[in-house]
């Protein structure tokens, strides 16, 4: 219900907008490191990291992609299935989400960094500690998100099951936690992002592959094109993942979104 | 059938309810004494937050009232039943239910699932407020005068005895209010219910029902209980007669003067 219809152009600079921002940015980065000839060594240009890039081989690529996506995916796909039965929980007893409310919090609060080096000592070097790694990082918005949801129920939907005197589970199954989905979507959004920066940190402590260890490597040994190329790469996966989200959400659950949706 | 008339369906002796469990706490309502009686529509109004809506929950059986005693049927109300259906003030719909999903729901939350045959029923019942053609829409694809009948054809899946509904047409513009009132009063006399109908509107009490329970501001207590004398069916022209006048004239004497 525009009460002017946008023109063309200026329809496809919203729909572009984000894509002609990120060429204005690299063309400047650009020029900034040719027109005031900024070594390599301190700030790559973005055509330096794009031969970079392609100087390594694609399967090296795959390999590390592969790692950093493994131990990601696996601790995501964990957390979820720890934090949703959890946040049922939670909602259903007063006791058990007062007592272990103060406990999450402790575990978001922890930096993740700091814990990390400890997990490595005592679970070893493996994906394993990676995992879990991921897992304390992924696993909070996950739970707040789906309680969240599922105490916002209206209560005329509650009272709607009450009026029926349905056993409470299917209270839980066919009204809350539908109610819920938006405010999980939107925490697996927020959770999936972080999945990547948990398996990275990881890496960055004990690891022999994967995308985070590939640029601590190449930092390490001045390699500092080949770094950043392996920055954008693992910042195109971030961004891939976060749309998948939203891609799934779309596809199993379209009602679940927003009329007008905005990305 | 006639004997049956005078029997009270549902009955309110001396019910009260306070929220608060203080015992000095100010009652929400008091002194509630109604037999409705079976296949009546008593209607009623009053002004916002004096108690209606506490009124219908417990009849309902989603509250037990502090004080006195509810019950249908000669039974005292301790939860709820079965022959009583609900509708809700904003039509109250499942978001991500289709319009037949949706209509199915109190089986399917209920049992944990539904029979061809209750699919047969969801479709005629979808026939009878005109959204047959709506089935597979999802309800916010809905008007909100189609959300709110297909909140009324909901509650009426389970062929209740008696009808609760809590100022379930609100939330809709006048025309379409006005509309909702007389495919109401089409479907009651289709399939006759006991009714018990929450409303702000006067007219719309007058339009409707048998009798009209007005109540005091808060504590809701009951100040006039209106015998509604005009012959049905009532139509459109209805509100043109002196009759209907002189009772809205009465019912809103009694709630701006409640002294006089
Ligand atoms: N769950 C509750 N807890 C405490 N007090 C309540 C609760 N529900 C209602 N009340 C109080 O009881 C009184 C009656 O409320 P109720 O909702 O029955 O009014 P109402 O007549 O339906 O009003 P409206 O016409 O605005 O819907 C109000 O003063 C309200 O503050
Ligand atoms: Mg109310």
């Amino acid at each position: 219900m525009n009460p002017k219809p946008k023109s063309w152009l200026k329809q496809q600079c919203y729909r572009f907008a984000s894509v002609i921002f990120f060429i204005c940015f690299i063309v400047i980065w650009e020029l900034i490191c040719r027109l005031a000839e900024v070594p390599n060594y301190i700030l790559p240009s973005p055509s330096s990291i794009v031969s970079a890039f392609f100087s390594v081989e694609f399967s090296r690529w795959m390999t590390h992609l592969g790692a950093t996506l493994r131990v990601a995916l696996i601790g995501f796909a964990l957390s979820i299935l720890i934090a949703i039965p959890l946040a049922i929980c939670m909602v259903r007893s007063e006791l058990l989400s007062r007592t272990l409310y103060p406990v999450l919090v402790v575990i978001q609060s922890t930096p993740v960094v700091a814990v990390a080096p400890l997990i490595i000592v005592i679970l070893g070097t493996d994906d394993p500690s990676r995992i879990l790694i991921t897992c304390l990082i992924t696993f909070f918005p996950i739970v707040v998100s789906a309680t969240t949801g599922m105490l916002e129920t209206p209560e005329e939907m509650i009272e709607l099951s009450k009026s029926l005197r349905a056993p409470q589970y299917r209270e839980t199954w066919q009204i809350r936690i539908p109610y819920a989905i938006p405010h999980i979507f939107t925490g697996l959004r927020v959770s999936i992002t972080l999945a990547i920066i948990g398996a990275v940190v990881a890496e960055f402590v004990a690891a022999e592959e994967g995308l985070g260890y590939f640029i601590q490597f190449s930092t390490s040994y001045f390699k500092i094109p080949q770094a950043f190329a392996g920055l954008f790469f693992l910042a195109g996966i971030s961004l891939l993942l976060f749309k998948s989200i939203h891609w799934i959400q779309a596809w199993l659950f379209p009602w679940s979104l927003p009329k007008k949706s905005k990305y | 059938m006639s004997s049956n008339n005078s029997k009270a369906y549902v009955s309110m002796k001396s019910v009260g309810h306070r929220y608060d469990p203080l015992p000095d706490a100010p009652m929400a309502v008091q002194n509630i004494d109604l037999d409705i009686h079976r296949h009546e529509f008593v209607a009623v109004v009053g002004p916002s937050g004096c108690g209606k809506s506490t009124l219908l929950r417990m009849v309902s059986g989603l509250l037990i009232p502090s004080h006195g005693e509810v019950s249908v049927f000669n039974l005292p109300v301790t939860e709820p039943r079965d022959d009583v259906g609900i509708v809700f003030q904003k039509a109250n719909l499942l978001p991500w239910l289709t319009v037949q999903q949706n209509i199915l729901f109190p089986l399917k939350h209920k049992y944990g699932n539904y029979s061809k045959k209750d699919e047969q029923r969801a479709d005629e019942l979808l026939k009878m407020v005109g959204l047959e053609q709506f089935s597979n829409k999802m309800p916010d694809q809905l008007s909100g005068g189609m959300q709110q009948r297909l909140g009324i054809a909901r509650a009426l899946l389970l062929n209740p005895d008696i009808l609760l509904m809590d100022e379930p047409f609100s939330a809709l513009d006048a025309l379409t209010r006005e509309q909702m009132g007389f495919e109401l009063l089409k479907i009651w006399e289709a399939a006759p219910k006991t009714v018990l109908f929450i409303t702000h509107s006067i007219s719309e009490a007058v339009l409707l029902s048998d009798r009209i329970l007005v109540m005091s501001e808060r504590p809701g207590t009951v100040l006039d209980l209106i015998e509604v004398d005009i012959p049905r069916p009532r139509t459109s022209d209805t509100i043109n007669e002196a009759r209907f006048t002189q009772l809205t004239n009465l019912i809103r004497g009694h709630i701006y003067e409640p002294q006089a």
